[in-house]
């Protein structure tokens, strides 16, 4: 039996540095596999809705005929269940995460129009300005 | 014979991070009987089987419990992967083993400062889960998930672990030990630390073995029963021979489990040791699961019971998890009679419960 085991340890961290960052003002680093959050490189998108089926929180909202591609920040359970079902790898993982909210962010991502199909009518300029935007 | 007076414990109650209620029946500070009462974070996680397809449920049953979330993701894949007759690649087991040896190492030493931190050591609190941290980083270099880790799938793992990494993991768990050791010598010998402990809460063998008691409770009351010894995972191949205990008592339980860290920094180094190179999943195509089947692991908490019965369709029947909280519930109520007052809240800890699994 003995008192004081623990002095020694806490003697030691007096003259250590804190093992805490002070964020925000010192970052921390992430790591290459971090699951931060979800990104999806829109023009590459074919709007199949396979991550929409799979993905097991139900963040995603994929539409065909507006092309667009919609995610619920504060849904997504970063699971990457997504990025492993697309069949185009257009979806990434990022190492950072969303910055903090109050409120329930949706993240919409609007595909550019196919070149190939034929446009009845050419495209008005505002809707090509558009084109891969992220609209919050 | 004194007053009986009846104090309500929980739900809200500072040395419980779950919420759990017990009404305690007390006469002279003494506790004449505990009537635990549950059901306040029910979730019904198990009812999804019935919404997602048994490929994706496997992150639904990982986030039954934030500690304990590769075990049960573990659980669930063997489960379905029993169902289906599949046979995953050797890699795969191991780095399963690594993983959840870490998640073993976490789980403790969360509880070694939960435990500290209800009898007052508010600094033995602070190290523990500063140490805890490093077990963390490794999980989020190795998995992308400091809690949850999603790299258990039907038919193997998802990512890798490389050479690297895994000698990063050896030396960081290798050098944790030595510093765990001063942190594990003032649980062990402190003065203070060991009054607290040594003599409270006593679970006599047979009681322990009357109550289906599993886990660390189990084996600090001298019960030689641990499902690592089943042959899930790789535990055979390692040599691994559980840590025993006889005296039953709080500090007994506070030594398995602080034994049980040495012990899994050695399994670690071991498989990484063994770990043969290969594939590390194994394409699932074809037939879906049919049948019926119960998959047994060892979590940090004891023995945890899956059962998973297949419809031959993409979405499973049932899927049931017994929890080892669940069944050490009756223990806890068995020790709490008779013991003091100021004793409850360690007695309580040192079940170690989780109440998220218990109700899913």
């Amino acid at each position: 039996m003995a008192s004081f085991k623990l002095g020694r340890m806490v003697m030691r961290s007096l003259f250590k540095k804190p093992a805490t960052l002070m964020y925000p003002v010192i970052q921390r680093e992430w790591q290459e596999r971090t699951r931060g959050h979800i990104e999806n490189e829109i023009d590459e998108c074919i709007f199949c809705g396979i991550c929409q089926k799979k993905c097991p929180a139900n963040a995603l909202t994929v539409d065909k005929i507006s092309k667009s591609w919609t995610i619920a920040r504060m849904q997504c359970i970063q699971c990457s269940c997504c990025i492993e079902v697309c069949p185009k790898k257009c979806l990434k993982n990022m190492n950072i995460y969303t910055s903090p909210s109050t409120e329930k962010v949706v993240d919409r991502y609007v595909g550019s129009p196919q070149e190939s199909k034929p446009v009845p009518k050419a495209a008005p300029e505002e809707e090509n300005e558009a084109v891969g935007e992220k609209v919050l | 014979m004194g007053k009986r007076t009846i104090i309500p414990f929980g739900p809200q109650h500072p040395v419980l991070p779950e919420p759990v209620h017990l009404d305690l029946v007390i006469e002279d500070e003494k506790v004449i009987e505990a009537i635990p009462s549950i059901g306040f974070i029910h979730r019904g996680l198990e009812k999804l089987v019935e919404k997602k397809e048994y490929t994706e449920l496997v992150y639904v049953i990982e986030r039954i419990c934030g500690i304990c979330s590769f075990g049960h993701g573990w659980g669930y894949c063997h489960a379905v992967e029993s169902l289906m007759n599949i046979e995953i690649p050797e890699r795969a087991n191991y780095l399963r083993t690594i993983w959840h040896e870490l998640s073993r190492m976490h789980s403790h030493m969360l509880w070694l400062g939960l435990l500290a931190d209800g009898f007052g050591f508010e600094s033995l609190f602070m190290h523990c889960w500063r140490l805890r941290e490093k077990v963390l980083d490794l999980f989020e270099k190795t998995t992308g998930g400091r809690v949850i880790f999603s790299v258990c799938k039907v038919g193997g793992v998802r990512k890798d672990i490389d050479k690297a990494d895994l000698k990063e993991i050896v030396n960081v768990t290798r050098g944790m030990e030595k510093e765990f050791r001063e942190l594990a010598d003032t649980f062990m010998k402190d003065y203070s630390v060991k009054n607290r402990l040594a003599g409270i809460g006593v679970l006599s063998k047979e009681d322990a073995l009357e109550l289906c008691t599993v886990g660390p409770m189990a084996r600090a009351s001298g019960v030689y029963l641990d499902m690592r010894l089943t042959g899930h995972g790789v535990y055979d191949k390692l040599g691994f021979e559980p840590c025993i205990e006889t005296a039953g008592d709080c500090y007994a339980r506070c030594i398995v489990r602080i034994r049980e860290i040495y012990q899994s920094i050695d399994l670690i180094s071991k498989a990484a040791e063994m770990i043969p190179d290969g594939e590390i999943a194994v394409p699932v195509k074809g037939n879906l699961p049919k049948g019926e089947f119960i998959a047994r692991l060892e979590q940090p908490r004891g023995e945890c019971f899956y059962y998973a019965k297949g419809a031959d369709s993409k979405f499973l029947e049932r899927f049931r998890v017994r929890t080892p909280t669940n069944i050490n519930l009756p223990a806890l109520v068995k020790i709490l009679q008779g013991c003091d007052l100021a004793d409850v809240p360690m007695l309580i800890l040192t079940i170690d419960p989780c109440i998220s699994c218990t109700e899913r």
